[in-house]
């Protein structure tokens, strides 16, 4: 039966984030915008305290075995569906600082979605500890951006002492300086095993914090989310053990390893929506607060001739915000219930990236003077929007896979 | 729990819903539109897929319950096929779903049943008013209390199957409420005037009507003597309508994709150029994302949720802006061929620029 009831636990700890994000985020938001690099560590150990007590290791969604003679989950499930909020509202206090949140990033999105029950173990159980451990995903490089089939990073197995070698560049490594300096925390590292095989050869790689030739060489200045490491590494006869590799280690014809990585994306980039849909509902409800203290107020259910210029822009923006919202949750509901979504996941991350950059633009312009000036923190989520339209696949990279998808065309096809 | 799944009795009428739009509601869509008129025994066949019997409970001859999401379906999938027709086979429904939403238990009992238990019979509604500053919330038209009688002054316009309709809601301004009035067709003071000719709904008959002092017993205001809340029958025409343009838009969309995929330019097919692929995954991105709005402000309306109106209210506004960019750019897709009439994205088009205007001519 067709239901939008959020579900009562996810309603509960939507609660308990929200005042995270109103007293933990928001009174510093500015101060980490205005002193780039700076790491708010009261915040981190706040959050890494948080999620320790609720019982977790991580904000990724965690498939825990059923123990023997336990009962099977009556529930349905909505892992992801729950993930998607928190994020959402952790986005809508500081999206900048949701990713200063320990071990809930796309690393451990990575182990999570392809790693053995073993790998899972070695490698998410450093979360659980008594200080916080970050995660990060190395995939891009400098000349390598959407096109990941591009990548020059290499894996070379040494059988003599049975550990992989990996030699390469990566750039854009969100929160990389803090997976690999500041905790010991790891990085996923996408390189190839075999150069001649393109997409075939490529796998991802845990490369754990401290292991020799992985260092951070830069930390980027960025438009917005500045609270944010983004940093460059560079990997030289970077040692690590065998059981490190994610998936198989051997280079079949098919690109079926290279599909099984990209399918993870089906889960991170409604996830890296919903971060675009906390920035945009921020931004409204902001815009709507300032409008009202000014003495406008919006009218809804009035044909459009009876309508404001500034009503017909906030009611388009609430019909934009809560149709990629609902994207977002129906491609995360397919994901929980193992319902293929590739063309699900695109659309909400385009439609979400879409909306929260118009609707950041658009609150900055209404509110004139006051949308500019640094005084508010709307023209900071103008800046901080942008970046869901960037990663994770830019807007056009999913608007081809949403193209393929509906079309039925494989990459050769629809280049 | 969100959930995106159909029930299975819901999965059973979209089924023949479906085929009932494909096969003969499309298949009879562009002769409809040129000829101006649909053959009754489509809408007939329409009509015995039991969509509005199943939404009305035993007690009034029907065998069911009303559902808002279950209806949105079934509009959704009936104006995909096509819209005129679409809107004739929901046209009783005009009638007896307000009656159903706000009516007297008298009225009910009186005038439900005998258009469930019946061949469809053009029952209708009228509720547009042919002016510029058309508002559903301030009616031009107007009732006035004498005695125990309503008189209704006015004019009222895209009235379907006006006349040859037995009866009629006419929704007039009733001291700044939009009150709804049963009106017999052959009530004094009520004329039916031209049929009209409008941009699109070719196939579907729709009246301009004129109330001259036309007399109407309290009894037979909507709701009993008493009245009635307007606001369930607007939101209900709204996702309803925002439901039809969803349906409308998918039609165009996905003639344009194959035509996209069929059609050779440069070596390649359409399709395969990223000017073109990409429009489609935005046709396909926003119909998706409306949808769900739809089905939000339906479901809304079935919890009795305090913000269904407002959300009705933004699915059709989102839907009407959607359905213009979808079926112009299934258009645009096709190029100069769009511009044909054996192709049907034309009228897709001129019925997709509808949505923005169109208010009451459906509820579900």
């Amino acid at each position: 039966m067709i239901d939008f009831e959020t579900p009562k636990p996810i309603e509960q700890i939507n609660n308990v984030v929200e005042t995270v994000a109103l007293n933990m985020m928001r009174p510093v938001s500015r101060y980490y915008d205005e002193n780039e690099h700076e790491i708010p560590w009261d915040y981190i150990n706040f959050m890494h305290q948080a999620v320790k007590s609720m019982g977790g290791t991580s904000m990724a969604p965690e498939e825990r075995p059923a123990k023997e003679g336990e009962q099977k989950k009556k529930h349905p499930p909505i892992a992801y569906q729950r993930l998607a909020h928190m994020v959402e509202m952790l986005a809508w206090g500081d999206a900048g600082m949701y990713l200063c949140v320990p071990g809930g990033l796309l690393g451990s999105a990575a182990v999570a979605a392809a790693g053995t029950p073993e790998q899972k173990k070695r490698f998410l159980s450093r979360f659980a500890g008594d200080k916080p451990v970050f995660d990060a995903m190395a995939m891009t490089e400098p000349q390598a951006g959407s096109d990941t089939s591009a990548i020059r990073a290499t894996a070379v197995l040494d059988k003599e002492t049975n550990e992989w070698i990996l030699n390469g560049e990566k750039i854009f490594v969100t929160a990389g300086q803090k997976a690999l300096v500041d905790s010991d925390g790891f990085m996923v590292v996408w390189a190839t095993i075999d150069p001649s095989a393109g997409r075939a050869g490529m796998r991802a790689f845990v490369v754990e914090a401290g292991t020799p030739g992985c260092s951070v060489t830069k930390l980027e200045h960025k438009l917005g989310i500045r609270v944010s490491d983004t940093a460059s590494v560079v990997l030289q006869d970077c040692r690590i053990p065998y059981d490190n590799i994610l998936g198989s280690p051997t280079v079949e014809k098919t690109t079926k390893g290279f599909k099984g990585a990209m399918a993870t994306f089906n889960a991170t980039r409604p996830i890296v929506a919903a971060q675009a849909i906390g920035i945009a509902r921020a931004t409204l409800e902001l815009l709507k607060e300032v409008l009202e203290e000014n003495g406008i107020t919006i009218r809804y259910g009035l044909p459009r001739h009876k309508m404001t210029q500034t009503e017909r822009d906030v009611i388009e923006m609430e019909i934009m915000l809560r149709s990629a919202w609902l994207l977002v949750i129906k491609a995360l509901w397919m994901a929980d219930n193992k319902i293929s979504n590739p063309a699900e996941a695109s659309m909400a991350k385009v439609k979400a990236g879409d909306v929260v950059v118009k609707i950041t633009q658009k609150a900055v312009e209404i509110l004139g003077p006051l949308g500019y000036s640094r005084d508010l923190l709307i023209e900071k989520w103008f800046r901080d929007a942008k970046i869901t339209d960037l990663y994770e696949g830019t807007g056009q990279i999913n608007r081809l896979v949403v193209a393929r998808n509906i079309l039925g065309y494989r990459g050769s096809q629809l280049r | 729990m969100y959930s995106f799944s159909l029930s299975e009795e819901q999965k059973m009428l979209m089924d023949a819903v479906r085929r009932y739009a494909l096969d003969d509601l499309r298949a009879a869509a562009r002769d409809a539109d040129e000829e101006g008129q649909l053959p009754p025994d489509l809408i007939e066949k329409g009509w015995e897929l039991g969509y509005l019997q199943a939404s009305i409970p035993e007690e009034y001859d029907g065998f069911g319950e009303r559902s808002a999401v279950t209806g949105v379906l079934a509009a959704e999938e009936m104006a995909w096929g096509d819209l005129s027709g679409a809107l004739a086979v929901f046209l009783p429904g005009l009638f007896t779903t307000p009656i159903l939403l706000v009516g007297s238990e008298a009225q009910k009992a009186q005038y439900i049943p005998p258009v469930i238990e019946a061949e469809w019979q053009p029952y209708t509604a009228a509720l547009m008013e042919q002016r510029l500053d058309f508002d559903p919330n301030d009616l031009a038209a107007t009732a006035v209390a004498d005695g125990d009688f309503y008189v209704l002054e006015g004019q009222k316009s895209f009235v379907p199957f006006a006349a040859d309709a037995e009866k009629m809601i006419v929704y007039a301004n009733l001291d700044g409420q939009t009150q709804g009035f049963i009106v017999p067709a052959d009530a004094p003071g009520l004329e039916i005037g031209e049929r009209q000719k409008l941009l699109g709904l070719h196939a579907l008959p729709l009246y301009e009507i004129s109330l001259k002092g036309v007399r109407i017993p309290a009894e037979d205001r909507l709701g009993g003597p008493e009245g009635h809340d307007f606001a369930p029958i607007l939101d209900s025409s709204r996702v309803a309508l925002a439901a039809m343009a969803v349906g409308v838009s998918k039609a165009a969309y996905e003639y344009s994709r194959e035509y996209a995929k069929d059609r050779d330019v440069f070596g390649v097919k359409v399709a395969q150029k990223q000017a073109i692929a990409f429009m489609l995954a935005e046709m396909a991105t926003d119909i998706e994302a409306i949808r769900l709005l739809v089905w939000e402000a339906a479901w809304m309306i079935d919890q009795g949720k305090p913000e269904a109106g407002k959300q009705a209210y933004l699915a059709l506004t989102g839907a009407a802006d959607m359905a213009m960019m979808v079926t112009d750019r299934a258009v645009q897709i096709l190029g100069g061929h769009g511009y044909i009439r054996e192709h049907p994205v034309e009228l897709w088009m001129r019925n997709g620029r509808g949505f923005a205007t169109f208010a009451g001519l459906v509820v579900v």
